[in-house]
């Protein structure tokens, strides 16, 4: 088990190095980062001299092992537009984009599970339908367009939920902030994280039905009823067990994807996270920005799929087996 | 030869059960008036091709048969009450405390995610008031008396790390682990090797014996049959041809079907070099023939055959003594009945 883990981490750090390349290939061709920095008229030894100061005279090859070295510090540089450490600037804004994704990975998870075993047990109910046609909505209509329509709904014409910001926040710690010790924070979270996980949640309702459909078919279902045991330890215990799997992967992925894509909503409901640093990063070739994202979000990404991995061997006996060897 | 009374007492009766599944063209027969009774620690093989209705009357009997299908007429008996109309919760309190079930492959029967000593105990404290380490004292013990060496060890083990045989001796403790009165064991060595099933059979039969359960043994096997069966019944198309003690209709079958079914089993006495083979293939349940459903593949047919059915009855006093027919042999075939009715 621990050989498993360590040979996996192994393969996540050479993702990660691919991933730094990229990052650093960008740095060097996307522009040159001191015309970013400099004005018309500053005099060309000042701008040499920044050159060298940043280290664009050395060897490639130095560079970008310059680079990684610092990536590993979460050394990202100085952002050219706000004059102060990427880091930092990231630090400030991860809380706002982990606690929305999380939270709505945590709704589309929940309630897509429970929406696709109702409806694949009660497969011709009107309840059941009406939770497929929504699925259809969710699955086909762009994220823009649900957060307007939610915004319309729920804060214009009904006033309930506010429609943008993220409401009072807390502070815990040295960095984090968090919105969910406030009732305000709470109100703001909820139309985002619906938002940013109906997607999500569709899909993994309707993996979650068509797996659980599978699986009722099957042999040791048939042998459970025939043993007596009751509908909800057939239902819940053994059949909803065995679509895990594959919900594990998806949801596993989704999430990654969740934090990634934050930016759409983030922006729809002027969420202050690293969606909308992103955003501003791209528009201002602010590449120290893009590129420690691009790392992060690698990171992430790295560290879902060993969780992911782990967490197959603790469903499934047979997959531990493997892992073993 | 008189009365049997070695089961006098019927633990299953089943009457004239009828199942359908519904179609887009009307309702299927699957099972067409199908009766019988099973007594205390008897064994009734249930023979036939595939598709003569042979699971899907056990299913009928522990209520398991899937939409669209459903039990369209009879009854169904469990020690003279009836079952087959009791509210679904009542028939899951029934399902493996009373009626136990075991299936055909034993590699997919278990859950793989469970342990398997998990999958007894849920079963066990499901239907009785046992503690949980009561409940796995109970399971280990079941486990060592199928046969599981080690079973304080081999409790905590995973499905997939049992052998198909070991796995089906877990099923049959599973299927077993309430005692109950009576078990439908739906080919339980089909997916099993040849020298495996001998012994599974001889467990079933052993511990089936000491408990007085009750057994249907369905199998296309006859020498599963011969082995571990007391009666035999053999089916085709949804209904019973012909019924009886075992030896008997091994030995003489009266049925042409049942007669055809015999003369196809390879002997390693036998001289002949081919086996007989009856001609043609069982009738579609969409169209079934008038009269005896076995009328278009029998060569013995007659223009009865064709126009009235014909139903399980013991043949006339006169043919049984010719033919050495033991009592309780009941055929449904016209060649038997005809000159009792000309009488």
């Amino acid at each position: 088990m621990l050989a498993f883990i360590i040979r996996r981490m192994m393969q996540s750090a050479g993702v990660l190095l691919a991933v730094t390349l990229i990052a650093f290939v960008m740095f060097r061709f996307v522009g040159d980062p001191v015309n970013q920095m400099v004005g018309i008229d500053t005099p060309q030894a000042e701008v040499a001299k920044i050159r060298e100061s940043l280290g664009l005279n050395d060897p490639v090859i130095v560079q970008y092992g310059r680079f990684v070295w610092k990536a590993l510090h979460f050394e990202f540089g100085i952002s050219y537009q706000f004059r102060q450490p990427v880091t930092k600037l990231l630090a400030e804004r991860m809380p706002a984009t982990l606690e929305l994704a999380f939270t709505a990975a945590g709704f589309a998870l929940v309630v897509g599970i429970l929406m696709g075993v109702y409806s694949a047990l009660r497969r011709d109910s009107v309840v059941a339908k009406v939770f497929e046609a929504v699925s259809l909505v969710g699955v086909s209509l762009p994220t823009f367009l649900i957060g307007i329509l939610l915004i319309y709904l729920f804060a214009v014409i009904l006033g309930w939920l506010p429609s943008n910001g993220r409401g009072q926040v807390v502070r815990i710690g040295s960095w984090w902030t968090t919105g969910f010790l406030t009732s305000s924070g709470l109100r703001s979270l909820i139309l985002p994280a619906i938002t940013l996980g109906l997607f999500q949640m569709t899909l993994i309702m309707r993996l979650v039905r068509a797996e659980m459909l599978e699986v009722l078919r099957t042999d040791y279902i048939k042998f459970a009823r025939a043993r007596g045991l009751t509908a909800r330890a057939i239902n819940f215990g053994h059949a909803l067990k065995n679509t895990l799997i594959p919900v594990i992967t998806i949801a596993g992925l989704q999430l990654g994807s969740i934090i990634a894509f934050a930016i759409i909503t983030e922006t729809v409901f002027n969420w202050p996270g690293m969606g909308i640093l992103f955003l501003q990063a791209v528009q201002n070739v602010d590449i120290p920005i893009m590129a420690a994202y691009l790392v992060m979000i690698g990171l992430i990404f790295v560290v879902i799929n060993l969780v992911v991995d782990l967490l197959y061997g603790l469903v499934d006996p047979r997959l531990r087996m493997t892992m073993r060897r | 030869m008189t009365e049997t009374p070695s089961f006098p007492e019927p633990v299953i009766s089943v009457r004239n059960l009828v199942v359908e599944f519904a179609t887009r063209r009307g309702p299927l027969r699957a099972i067409d008036g199908v009766s019988f009774t099973i007594g205390k620690g008897e064994v009734l093989g249930v023979v036939g091709e595939s598709g003569a209705g042979k699971s899907v009357t056990g299913s009928a009997i522990i209520g398991l048969i899937d939409a669209p299908g459903r039990i369209a007429g009879g009854e169904v008996l469990l020690h003279g009450k009836r079952i087959d109309n009791l509210p679904a919760e009542e028939m899951r309190r029934l399902r493996g405390r009373k009626i136990g079930m075991i299936f055909q492959d034993p590699l997919t029967s278990l859950d793989p995610l469970f342990r398997v000593g998990d999958q007894l105990i849920e079963t066990i404290r499901t239907h009785s008031d046992l503690s949980a380490s009561a409940a796995r004292e109970r399971a280990i013990a079941l486990l060592a008396e199928v046969g599981i060496p080690a079973p304080e060890r081999r409790i905590d083990g995973y499905p997939h790390e049992f052998s198909g045989g070991m796995r089906q001796r877990v099923v049959i403790a599973l299927a077993l682990a309430c005692e109950p009165d009576f078990v439908i064991a739906d080919e339980p060595t089909t997916a099993l090797d040849v020298s495996v099933q001998a012994q599974i059979i001889a467990l079933l039969k052993r511990l089936c014996a000491t408990r007085g359960t009750a057994v249907m043994l369905v199998t296309h096997d006859m020498g599963v049959i011969a082995e571990a069966a007391d009666r035999v019944a053999v089916m085709y198309a949804g209904r019973i041809a012909e019924i009886g003690p075992v030896r008997d209709v091994v030995k003489h079958p009266l049925h042409p079907y049942a007669a055809g079914l015999m003369g196809a089993i390879p002997t390693l006495s036998s001289e002949a070099d081919r086996l007989t083979q009856i001609p043609g293939a069982m009738p579609r349940l969409t169209n079934v023939p008038p009269g005896c459903a076995f009328n278009p593949r029998c060569a013995r047919a007659f223009d009865r055959c064709c126009i009235e059915r014909p139903e399980p009855a013991l043949p006339s006093a006169a043919l049984a003594a010719r033919e050495h027919v033991a009592s309780g042999h009941r055929v449904a075939c016209h060649l038997y009945t005809a000159r009792e009715d000309a009488r």
